[in-house]
């Protein structure tokens, strides 16, 4: 049954983002902590043990799967609505803090993958 | 012609879905014809998107880019954050968990440098720019880590409009740079596998921002970087109206 996945995907996101809330209260923070993170634990832990329980069915795998390619169209609807206009005209310091900062990132990022070289998929 | 715009207006988030199917497939095109098979087709769809939210600003005014115009205000469903945070989790489905348990140390190394550099290149940025008082500084800079790390730090210091309006901007030029540039830069920072997607998630911390650029760049890379990515938003609204202040502080004294 497809909608076991989607329910399973639900579940998982529904408490992982709850206990991200409860961690920002907890921090006294204005903001979800890692709620996403721990929901996609969450659902690997729920695949690993399916898998090993060989209950793994093809209705629960085309439940989540489904929402998992939907991303691509997700994020170009995201894109669709950010405020593109304000960031565009918000002058020089906001141009050069955003682009130096991308640049800073970009090379560490470089370093680190050079020293820690991983495995491709 | 009202009758179309009634029907699509009705039909909010079908309407979303259809018009999200064809600017993707317009962007397929495009890539195969235009540039050969170089640009990413999702990296020109997702241009084609900003596009889209640049003119819809230009025509209502408003926040929320093209979503802003009633008969596709289901683009703001869509591309909303329930439905963008309901599948990045899905896409953990597919993921490696020998690659992602070694994730830990990392991404935590990741996560921290991602906070501070930013947060000291927009507290320098703004400082060369005349502002010297620490809430400002600190909002400005916040900002560079995310656009909800600026504003909710400045909320919290009580920081004026305008450096909140700031603030905000760099978040959002930030995140648009990666989406745009992530498949461009690959290529020369190595991101071609788990590990190093796992650090440009921490480095980058923006979620639409890395999410988008990865799906871009290799859509199997995602959920690596997604799973850093989105505690990134929350260490830095920790620390930004907290300890980040407080150094702020003790440099301009007041």
């Amino acid at each position: 049954m497809t909608i076991y996945g989607v329910a399973l995907l639900a579940i998982c996101t529904l408490v992982g983002v709850g206990l991200g809330d409860l961690l920002g209260v907890a921090l006294h923070v204005k903001a979800n902590v890692g709620g996403v993170g721990i929901a996609m634990v969450l659902l690997i832990s729920a695949r690993v043990w399916l898998t090993h329980r060989g209950a793994l069915s093809a209705g629960i795998k085309l439940g989540t799967e489904f929402w998992a390619t939907m991303y691509i169209p997700i994020v170009v609807a995201m894109a669709a609505q950010q405020n593109v206009l304000s960031a565009a005209s918000g002058g020089p310091m906001v141009v050069i803090a955003a682009v130096l900062t991308v640049a800073a990132c970009a090379g560490v990022v470089a370093l680190i993958s050079r020293i820690d070289k991983g495995e491709k998929l | 012609m009202s009758f179309l715009v009634d029907l699509l207006t009705k039909q909010g988030l079908v309407t979303a879905f259809a018009l999200v199917g064809v600017i993707i497939y317009l962007s397929h095109l495009i890539s195969k014809y235009l540039t050969g098979g170089r640009i990413h087709g999702s990296a020109i769809a997702i241009l084609a998107g900003l596009a889209l939210a640049y003119w819809g600003g230009v025509e209502t005014h408003g926040q929320k880019g093209i979503a802003d115009i009633p008969m596709f205000a289901g683009i703001g469903l869509l591309g909303g954050n329930l439905l963008r945070d309901f599948a990045i989790v899905a896409t953990a489905f597919e993921v490696d968990t020998v690659q992602a348990k070694r994730a830990g140390l990392l991404g935590a190394f990741a996560l921290a440098l991602g906070v501070i550099i930013p947060f000291t290149i927009g507290v320098m940025v703004a400082r060369f720019y005349g502002y010297t008082d620490a809430v400002s500084l600190t909002t400005i800079g916040a900002g560079a880590v995310t656009y909800i790390v600026g504003p909710v730090t400045g909320a919290a210091l009580g920081a004026s409009s305008p450096v909140m309006a700031l603030s905000i901007g760099v978040g959002v030029l930030k995140a648009i740079i990666v989406m745009i540039g992530t498949p461009f830069i690959a290529p020369f920072i190595g991101l071609n596998n788990p590990r190093s997607a796992m650090t440009y998630g921490g480095l980058m911390g923006t979620v639409s921002g890395v999410t988008g650029g990865l799906a871009a760049t290799d859509p199997k890379l995602v959920p690596y970087g997604a799973l850093i990515t989105t505690f990134h938003t929350g260490v830095g609204c920790l620390v930004g109206p907290s300890i980040l202040y407080f150094t702020v502080r003790a440099f301009t004294g007041g």
